[in-house]
Order: C-alpha cells, then sequence, then structure tokens
C-alpha cells in the first residue's frame, strides 16, 4: 500500500476562489492510502514547496498528489520537490483544479465537488505508480540548422564558436538569404551586405562550420540527441571544390534569358549563374531547367571557357546520411503573393512592386544599379505611393492574407520612405497605414524622422483601388483622419507584403514531428518560456520560421537556439523519458501489431526460448522496445491484443482507476 | 468436382507419413456421437485408420492448432485444409503465431460441412447418429426412425454463405481449387443495420443474455491465439467471469470481436461452437462490413503479410463522427 | 416521486499535447464548461483503449469524449490516425448493438481551441443530458 500525501494549493483566490480548498484536503484525507492531506496557499512557493519536502520526510511519503494548476504549469516543479525529499519523481501527480475546475465552473459547490472527485482520480492512479527511472543515451555532439539566411548563419556560428561542429543546410546555391536581397536595415540604415557578408564569410571559414549549399533535408529519424538526417546534395554541375568562382562562365555562356530571381525577376541571368558577387560559397551552379547542353547535348561553352576544369554535365544528386543530437529549423519566410490583390493592379501593372523588389530597385548592386527607376519604362518616379497591410491582419473570414501582423512592414516602409526622400528629395512619399507600429529600440525615433525631417505623407486609411492610366497610377484611397475620398496620380505603387512561412517548413515540420500553428509557423515549447524551442525535444527554432521578426530579433533568437543547442550538446548523456512502453514477454504473440502501429520504429522481435506452463519449452518471437527511441505515445498498447503492451506512467490498471474514480 | 473421402485423406496421410514427410497427422476423430467430431493428432497409420473420419462435420478448422502444434516437436506436421481454414492459416502466418516449414498443408475442397443444430430441427430430438449417402443425410433417430435429408437443407449457415472456395494457401492439393464467391454473407447484418437502435438493442440484449461466458467462442477462434487472454489476466482490468449482469457478455463480445477486427477470416468458428446458439459471427461480419465500406475492401488472411486495416490508416480516413452514418446502421 | 435534476457523468480522455493544453486554455480564458465533465489526461488520443470506454459506461458514465489533436498534427505524427480508425468502428459496432451513437464522439481541438474545446463539452453535456442516462450500458453492480 502506497502512504500518499496529498497537497491542496489555494493559488491565492485562483483556486480558493470557487473551490472550497479546506473541504477539499478534508475529503480527500479519507481516500485509500492517504496518511496526510493538507492545504496551502502557494504549494510551488518555496514554502509550499519545503512543506511538501518534510511531509514526505515526516510521514514517510511513497507518493504525492498536489491539487493545482495544470501538470503542465508545475508537474516539473513538483517532481524536483519530490525528488529532494528522496521520493522518486514519478510518484507525483497533479489534479488539475485550476484550469480545468476553478477556472471553469463558478459555483463553490459545484467547484469543490469536482475538485474531489480529480483528487480521488489523482489519487486512484498514484496508488498504482511505480517509480520510474529514466534510461541514458550518448549525444552525438554536432549540429544541423537548416536554413543559412541570417537567422541560419548566426546561430550555426554561435554554435560553432563553443566548440561543437554544425553542418548549414541550404536550400539555393548561396547561404545569406532574405537579408542578402536587402538594400539598408532600419533602424540605423546601415547597408545589408556591410554587416552581413563578413558573417558569411567568417561562417565559410569556420572550422567548425561545414555548409552543405543547394541541398535539401530528405529525411530525418531518431530523437533528440540522436537524429540521423538523409541530405539531398543537388547536382550544381559544378565540381564545388575546384570551382575557383571567377565568373568567366557567367558572362560566356549564351542562355542569357533566365529570370534572375535574386533580383526578384525584374532582370535576367545566364543558365549558369552566381546568384551575386558575395556569394557563399562562391561557386557557379547550372540552372538544369535553361541549360541547353543538359537538355539537348549541344553547347559546353562554359566547360570551354572553365580554366579550372571545373564544369561536370555528369554530376548527379548526392545523398548524404549524417547524424547530428540537435536540429535548428531556420527555413525564414517569404512574402505572400500579390496575385490574389487585383485591387492594386499588381498584375497589370509592372509599376505596382513589392517592397522586397523595392529593396531591390534601391540596391546598388540591384538591377538599375541603385537608381530608383519605374520597371516599365526606366523613368524617374516623381510620386510613390507605399501601402501597408497588404494582405496582413485580414479578417479571419477573408477570401485572402493573413490574420496576423507581419510585423517588420511599418518599419521598411519607414525606411524606403526615408531613403526615396533623401536621395530624391523631389518625389512626393505617400504611405498609407492602418497602424503605425513600432515597438522596438529607436524604432519610433526613426518613423518620425521620416515624417517629421522628411516630409513623408502619412495617411491612415487603406488604398481601395490602383488603375494603370497611360503611365500613371491612379490611386484611391481613404484618408481616414480627415474624413476624405483622396485620388492620387502615383509613378509607381509599392505594396507591403505579408509575410509567411517558407513553404519548406511543413514538410520540414512532418518530418521532425514538430508542432505548427493554423499560419504554418514552427510553434515553440512555450510561447513564453521557452520560445526558441519547439515541443519536439532536440528540436530549435531560429528566425521568421517561428514568427515574423526583424533582423534585430532574429539574431537574438538565432542566439538563444544556439545556447539551447550548446547546453544540449555539452552534455554526455541524455536522460530519457521514462513513461515509454514495454512488452510482457509472457504475454506477446510476437503478431506484429505494435511494430505496424509504432511511428518511431523502436519495436523490434526477439525469438526466446521460454518453459511454458505445461513444462515444455518453446521458442517465441517477442516484442522488444527500445526505450531510447520509444517516445510513449501508447499506440502500440492498444494496437496488442493480449494487453502484453504497456505504457508506464499511463498504464492500462492506471487509466482504468481513474476512470472508476470519476465515474463512482 | 472430386468428391473428398475418408479413403483419399487416409491414403495421402498414409503416404506422407511412409515418405517421411510428416510425422504426425491433425485429423477428426468421432466423439460420443458420429456428429460430434473433434480434432485429434494421430502419429502412425495403425492409429488412423482405427480412428480418423471424414464427413458433414469435419467442420473444425485446424489453422490454430499450428501454433501449439509446431513449438511441440520436431518434424512436420500435416493438417487438412478446407478453403475457409486456408485463410485462419495465411492470417496467422502474417501474425508469426506458427513456423510454415514445420507444416505440410494438404488443401482439400468443401461442399459445405452439415449444423447438427439444422438437423435436430427437421428431424426432432434424440438424434443417434447420421450418415452421408450421396447428396443427402440419413439421419437415425431414437423415437422416430430413420429420415432422409437432404445435405442441402442441413449446411452450416457459414457454409450457406461460403465466401470462397479458393485455396490461398497450401503444399498440395486434392482435387481442385475453386473460386472466391460473391457471397450474400452480409444480408443479416444488413437487415439488423435497418432496425431502429431499439430493435437492434433488444435484438442483441435477447442473444447476448444467454451467453454463459463458456469462452468456447475464445478458444475455437483461430484470431484468438493471445499466449493470454485479457479476459483471463486479473491485470488487464476486464477479467470478470462471473455472468451476473447483462453488461458483462457485451463488454465480452465487443472487445472479443474489436480484438479480431481486421484479423478474423470470417471462418464461422465461432458460432459453430457456441452452445447458445449466439450468432456471433455477425458481430464479426459487422466489423468487416464497416471495415470494408469505410476503407479499403479486405479479406484478412488473403496474402501472408497484408497489413491489417487497424494498423494501418490514411489521411483521409473517414471520421469517427460520420462512422454510424456510413456504417448503414438506422441510427 | 419526484425527479431530480439528471447530471451525467461525462468521461473526457484529452491527449497531453494539444487537447489538454486547449482545456487549460479554456481556463486561462476563463471559458464555462459543465462540472460534469471530468478530463483524463493521456499522451495520445491513441493510448485510449476501447476498454476504458466502456470500462467508463460500466462504472455509470453517461457519455464518453475522446480529444486528440487534429489529423496531421499528432505531437507522434501518427497516433491519432489509429484513433480515428479504431474509434470509428468501435462506435459503429456500439450502434450496432443499440448502444445511443450521441453517447460516445471524438473530437479534434488543438492547444490552440480553447473556445472549441469550451463549446464542445457544453455541446456534448447537453447531448447527454437530453439523452438521459445511460441504461444501456450500466452494470448494475456498479450502480449506487
Amino acid at each position: 500500500m502506497q502512504r500518499i500525501g496529498v497537497f491542496v494549493c489555494h493559488c491565492g483566490t485562483n483556486i480558493a476562489g470557487t473551490v472550497d480548498v479546506k473541504a477539499v484536503a478534508e475529503a480527500l484525507r479519507y481516500e485509500p492510502g492517504v496518511v496526510i492531506s493538507t492545504e496551502y496557499q502557494y504549494m510551488c512557493s518555496q514554502a509550499g514547496q519545503d512543506m511538501i519536502h518534510e511531509a514526505i520526510r515526516e510521514n514517510n511519503l511513497t507518493g504525492i498528489v498536489v491539487c493545482s494548476c495544470s501538470p503542465r504549469m508545475h508537474e516539473a516543479t513538483f517532481r524536483k520537490t519530490a525528488q529532494s525529499a528522496g521520493l522518486n519523481p514519478y510518484m507525483v501527480e497533479i489534479a488539475n483544479i485550476r484550469e480545468q475546475c476553478s477556472w471553469v465552473h463558478k459555483d463553490m459547490e459545484i467547484g469543490t465537488e469536482k475538485a474531489i472527485i480529480l483528487g480521488r482520480a489523482a489519487i486512484a492512479k498514484v496508488n498504482l505508480n511505480a517509480p520510474l527511472t529514466p534510461g541514458e543515451t550518448p549525444v552525438t555532439k554536432r549540429a544541423l540548422v537548416i536554413g543559412g539566411g541570417i537567422a541560419g548563419i548566426q546561430t550555426a556560428l554561435d554554435i560553432a564558436d563553443a566548440g561543437f561542429p554544425v553542418d548549414i543546410v541550404e536550400t539555393k546555391p548561396t547561404i545569406g538569404g532574405k537579408m542578402a536581397q536587402l538594400d539598408k536595415t532600419f533602424p540605423t540604415l546601415d547597408c545589408a551586405a556591410c554587416i552581413l557578408t563578413p558573417k558569411m564569410v567568417e561562417a565559410a571559414q569556420h572550422e567548425n562550420i561545414r555548409i552543405l549549399s543547394y541541398s535539401e533535408v530528405q529525411d530525418i529519424k531518431g530523437f533528440v540527441g540522436n537524429f540521423t538526417v538523409q541530405i539531398k546534395k543537388k547536382a550544381r554541375y559544378v565540381k564545388e571544390d575546384i570551382c575557383t568562382g571567377c565568373g568567366l562562365c557567367t558572362e560566356k555562356c549564351p542562355q542569357k534569358k533566365v529570370p534572375n530571381e535574386f533580383n526578384l525577376e525584374m532582370d535576367n541571368r545566364r543558365a549558369i549563374y552566381i546568384p551575386f558577387a558575395q556569394a557563399v560559397p562562391k561557386v557557379a551552379t547550372i540552372d538544369p531547367n535553361y541549360c541547353t547542353m543538359l537538355k539537348t547535348g549541344k553547347c559546353g561553352v562554359c566547360a570551354k571557357v572553365c580554366t579550372a576544369k571545373a564544369i561536370d554535365y555528369t554530376q548527379k544528386d548526392e545523398i548524404m546520411e549524417e547524424k547530428y543530437g540537435a536540429i535548428v529549423a531556420a527555413t525564414g519566410f517569404n512574402p505572400i503573393s500579390m496575385k490574389p490583390f487585383d485591387e492594386y493592379a499588381y498584375s497589370q501593372s509592372k509599376d505596382v512592386i513589392t517592397s522586397l523588389e523595392f529593396e531591390r530597385l534601391m540596391n546598388a548592386a540591384g538591377p538599375t544599379g541603385g537608381k530608383l527607376l519605374r520597371p516599365s519604362d526606366g523613368k524617374h518616379p516623381h510620386t510613390i505611393v507605399f501601402v501597408q497591410c497588404v494582405g496582413s491582419r485580414c479578417s479571419a473570414h477573408a477570401s485572402k492574407g493573413k490574420e496576423y501582423c507581419s510585423k517588420i512592414c511599418c518599419m521598411y516602409t519607414a525606411k524606403h520612405a526615408m531613403l526615396t526622400r533623401d536621395k530624391y528629395p523631389d518625389t512626393d512619399v505617400y504611405v498609407f497605414y492602418i497602424d503605425v507600429r513600432t515597438p522596438g529600440k529607436n524604432f519610433d525615433e526613426f518613423y518620425r524622422r521620416a515624417v517629421e525631417e522628411y516630409g513623408v505623407h502619412y495617411v491612415k486609411g487603406m488604398v481601395g483601388k490602383v488603375s494603370p492610366e497611360g503611365d500613371k497610377l491612379m490611386v484611391q484611397a481613404s484618408d481616414l483622419l480627415a474624413d476624405k475620398q483622396l485620388h492620387i496620380e502615383a509613378d509607381l505603387v509599392v505594396l507591403a507584403a505579408a509575410i509567411e512561412p517558407d513553404m519548406s517548413a511543413r514538410p520540414l515540420a512532418t518530418m521532425l514531428t514538430a508542432s505548427m500553428d493554423t499560419n504554418d509557423f514552427f510553434t515553440e515549447a512555450h510561447p513564453k518560456l521557452r520560445p526558441v524551442e519547439s515541443p519536439t525535444a532536440g528540436v530549435f527554432l531560429s528566425g521568421a520560421c517561428q514568427g515574423p521578426k526583424d533582423i534585430p530579433e532574429t539574431v537574438s533568437q538565432a542566439g538563444a537556439a544556439a545556447a539551447k543547442v550548446i547546453g544540449l550538446l555539452a552534455k554526455d548523456k541524455l536522460k530519457g523519458n521514462p513513461c515509454v512502453a514495454g512488452s510482457d514477454e509472457w504475454m506477446c504473440n510476437g503478431c506484429s501489431s505494435c511494430e505496424r502501429v509504432c511511428p518511431y520504429g523502436a519495436i523490434t522481435y526477439v525469438t526466446k526460448e521460454f518453459r511454458m506452463p505445461d513444462r515444455t519449452t518453446a521458442l517465441r518471437r517477442v516484442a522488444q522496445v527500445n526505450e531510447a527511441v520509444c517516445q510513449g505515445c501508447g499506440a502500440c498498447t492498444v494496437a496488442c491484443p493480449s494487453g502484453a503492451m504497456d505504457l508506464k506512467g499511463f498504464a492500462s490498471s492506471q487509466i482504468m482507476a481513474e476512470v472508476d474514480a470519476i465515474c463512482k | 468436382m472430386q468428391k473428398v473421402t475418408r479413403e483419399i485423406l487416409l491414403a495421402k496421410a498414409a503416404e506422407l507419413l511412409a515418405a517421411g514427410t510428416v510425422n504426425r497427422v491433425l485429423g477428426w476423430k468421432a466423439g460420443e456421437f458420429t456428429y460430434d467430431v473433434t480434432p485429434a493428432l494421430f502419429t502412425t497409420a495403425a492409429e488412423l485408420e482405427k480412428d480418423f473420419v471424414y464427413g458433414p462435420f469435419s467442420g473444425a478448422n485446424f489453422s490454430k492448432y499450428l501454433v501449439k502444434e509446431t513449438r511441440r516437436d520436431e518434424g512436420k506436421v500435416l493438417v487438412f485444409l478446407k478453403p475457409c481454414d486456408t485463410y485462419s492459416f495465411n492470417q496467422l502466418l502474417t501474425e508469426h503465431r506458427f513456423d510454415r516449414e514445420r507444416v505440410y498443408a494438404v488443401g482439400i475442397p468443401c461442399d459445405g460441412m452439415a449444423d447438427i443444430q439444422r438437423i435436430k430441427d427437421q428431424a426432432g430430438d434424440g438424434v443417434s447418429g447420421v450418415e452421408c449417402d450421396g447428396d443427402n443425410l440419413i439421419v437415425h433417430t431414437l423415437y422416430d426412425g430413420d429420415k432422409t435429408l437432404a445435405m442441402a437443407d442441413c449446411l452450416a449457415e457459414r457454409c450457406v454463405n461460403c465466401k470462397s472456395k479458393k485455396h490461398v494457401a497450401y503444399d498440395e492439393l486434392i482435387g481442385e481449387t475453386g473460386d472466391v464467391i460473391d457471397s450474400h454473407r452480409f444480408d443479416e447484418v444488413e437487415k439488423l443495420e435497418k432496425m431502429t437502435e431499439d430493435e437492434r438493442f433488444a435484438f442483441w440484449q435477447n442473444e447476448l443474455s444467454r451467453c454463459i461466458r463458456c469462452n468456447a467462442c475464445r478458444d475455437v477462434c483461430p484470431a484468438c491465439t493471445c499466449e493470454k487472454c485479457v479476459f483471463g489476466n486479473p491485470n488487464s482490468g476486464v477479467e470478470n467471469k462471473a455472468i451476473s449482469d447483462s453488461f458483462e457478455e457485451k463488454m465480452f463480445h465487443v472487445i472479443r470481436a474489436f480484438h479480431v477486427a481486421g484479423r478474423c477470416t470470417d471462418c464461422g468458428e465461432c458460432s459453430r461452437v457456441c452452445p447458445q446458439n449466439i450468432p456471433l459471427h455477425l458481430l464479426n461480419r459487422k466489423f468487416i462490413r464497416d471495415i470494408d465500406n469505410f476503407y479499403d475492401e479486405y479479406q484478412a488472411g488473403a496474402e501472408v503479410g497484408q497489413r491489417a486495416p487497424l494498423v494501418n490508416y490514411k489521411q483521409e480516413d473517414l471520421e469517427p463522427s460520420e462512422a454510424v452514418e456510413r456504417s448503414g446502421n438506422n441510427a | 416521486m419526484q425527479m431530480t435534476e439528471f447530471k451525467p457523468k461525462i468521461v473526457a480522455f484529452c491527449c497531453n499535447w494539444c487537447s489538454y493544453a486547449g482545456a487549460d486554455l479554456a481556463g486561462n480564458n476563463r471559458l464555462n464548461y459543465p462540472a460534469e465533465v471530468k478530463i483524463i489526461r493521456v499522451p495520445c488520443s491513441c493510448r485510449v483503449n476501447p476498454m476504458f470506454i466502456l470500462r467508463a459506461f460500466q462504472r455509470g458514465a453517461d457519455g464518453v469524449i475522446l480529444c486528440g489533436c487534429h489529423p496531421g498534427d499528432c505531437h507522434y505524427t501518427s497516433g491519432n490516425y489509429y484513433t480515428r480508425r479504431r474509434m470509428a468502428l468501435l462506435f459503429s459496432m456500439l450502434n450496432f448493438l443499440g448502444i445511443e451513437k450521441e453517447r460516445t464522439r471524438v473530437e479534434w481541438v488543438s492547444a490552440a481551441e480553447g473556445a472549441k474545446f469550451a463549446a464542445t463539452m457544453n455541446d456534448f453535456v447537453a447531448q447527454i443530458t437530453a439523452l438521459g442516462e445511460n441504461k444501456r450500458l450500466e452494470d448494475l453492480r456498479c450502480k449506487k
């Protein structure tokens, strides 16, 4: 028989307001196994924990039930308390009488009655608890960062500086990500390339960093500390280790009509290309969709001009398998497609552009050499209208757009407006906004400078329609503060498109068994307290794949994710979750049902000799669970017809005891 | 089609024993009455000659016996399999329940087996023996002399609704194998589905309340080969043997049917052996019909290595909330 | 005899990662639902054995609801897909035996759907209250 202590928490008035905690403690005192039952104002406080600690010691308790907030909140706290008092931490059960009782019921009598029943169920369960000891598994001291934007680069650098090897997998031919495409960065207006490219070079030269560019993650198996990842290195038809990046091939390639994605297809590149001058690795890549040699077998110009003999048309995709202890998702974001936003005439006029396209137009390395020229006729625009929140903060019922705020648009639009006015004081710049959100260090000052010093016309209101007329764009908008309709004859309209997670995030989440929210952003383990960890152990989040973020925030989160990874990799061994499945060999039929439902491949079979009840011996095939691989879902326990498979911590007998207690 | 007779099977068994292909034979042996045929193990030709029987009551499915039999001894065991038995045979192989190398399976054609209850219904009380005479059965009765019944009128329900004359596994075949049959085996299930909830409840209350928890259905079922049955395990939480309330038998039969769902080949042994004549096969057929309806058509045991529907899924599977409606239940 | 108001007993199995968190969120947001609902935490909806459901009815539950992550969002990737098949077949079978189909339910509730959790429980309790006491799967020995 267990010796159980029951501890009922008031949680100030959070629980005590609707639950008579004294009555609960009193009622539970007479449940089977209970030797002490008491209440206290804040069980999770040091004083509360000390009280539990002492009660365990004094009464030789073998199990405790804490009637308090959700186990998701303080189960870990009370397990530690139990452990400090010499009790196995898995002899603790929580009755959730706050979130699932006092907070959802208003009547004291009803709340008290339910709290007693929840307490009884927890007591019934703890009566059947057994001490559990977590297994230990070794840690592969190596990290994988998926995505080579500023988030991935920063995470990789921080991990590498701590002495652990890191691989960066990037699908594009170069690392750098979105930041490489930007012109200047707010709020300091330093050029993006000037602060990013040194980091790219540092990553490339770091002894602990290996960059796998033009590569994709194909499959992920394993678990925290022990991931096995399949990476596809796509054929770039150029030998990476030989190419010097001289760029001669990219000048001589006769296929000149390939839309240049780096400049958002506003100009063309060759079929063999280096995305931009500071690309890392600085090696050419042949685009198989456009290369005449690869398509028809006739050309070979690049091979002829290459003095290093780096061109290899026979190159094939290569699959490599690597082991990692931790994985960081840093897959970033993309602006949403503007195609559904017909009201802004994005598809009809070349002079309606997105903000990212605007960045390229302003960039000295961009298609116009940094001169602000209209894409349609190359003329200098005199009136520019910026539209904010295009596709952001949309109604949940709208047919297009996102519900959330994309967070970065207010600031970059202020930046664009300011830079335009700075370079071209003869332009008229309008910004249409719903709200201007500038909660960052020096952000609001920056925005006010745009308005006050640079004379940008900020108009509260949305643009209703943009219609191309001749070489002008007629912008209809409302000025909500002046309560009037505006008609502006613009030369250029810039849309602050909402941002969304990169398309690769969803399949990656499936491979990682990491959860995502409805917008396909990765979910963090806790929105406040564990913001850079995924709920899946060993998987960490860096940058905009977790939610819209600007560069400073991305970099700080990247560092935080790196710190978590370092903390993990610094351990030699990991303690596993002891709530794993286990099979009773005597009952096991060896039928493979459990093996078939196990998502982790944790179950294998051995044939063993058994002495049977009739005194004969027999060879029987029986299941064995790899406790380091098992994650404790319990799918096998129900697939097993004989009931040989059970789950520690959530045993069938325990769950049925809870059922019984609740239905009594 | 070649008619299988005792003589043919005896000759085959003797031949395989003599050749050393097998060292024992799973066969049928008469009980107290001729219709009371039970499975038995024979090790010599002489034993076979003395006790081996084959006739309209040799319906027992031997597949399940192979689990223990292949563990028992070195050498191969000879087993005769009717078409329906071969499905159970395959299903057990899929579940790694016996060693295929230790079995020599001889497929035998089958025109259906008799159901003593149907004979008694027609011939009255006091049936003391039954003999085969071509397409007829000669029934000896204690009070009313001999009666002649057409075999066709005495077939067991599972044989009337035979789903397949095809052998899906064997080492050797006597006669020829047949085809999968487009049977009417789900008609009865459909009839129940069309009843109202109340009528169905009344129907099953009536049927299941007769259950005496003798466990014969479980013991004979070739899908129930668990090393230890949950209903015999005090830790399972469902080990209740006393038959004191109507909940008990519902629990037992629902759980039993659920445990074999997707694994049951619809061999019909459960209903054959039920001393209370509860139509237990209807529960299994309901599961089979639902599985066919909800997912893809699935015949357990059709092939070795199939993935049973309950350890499988598709992303577009139907929701439990749609199940009752889709299943055809009138509710 | 004066009928006292029927208070159903409802057992709700909630998976730890989505639905239990959804129930917590309902609490955080103070979204009321009837106290008749008692939650049992399981790691995944696929941990719920049909035996637990029958056990609940045997011990006097009037309704059993099983909540898990939305299909595709299972913390263990595929657990709820198995749950979906198991429960579809079990519910159809129980109804085949004449058990009211309203007594059992599966709902997918994510950790973000506190409101859905509360609404689901309100609805389910109303449904069971309208249906009345569980007579068809009761075990008289377990009645008080």
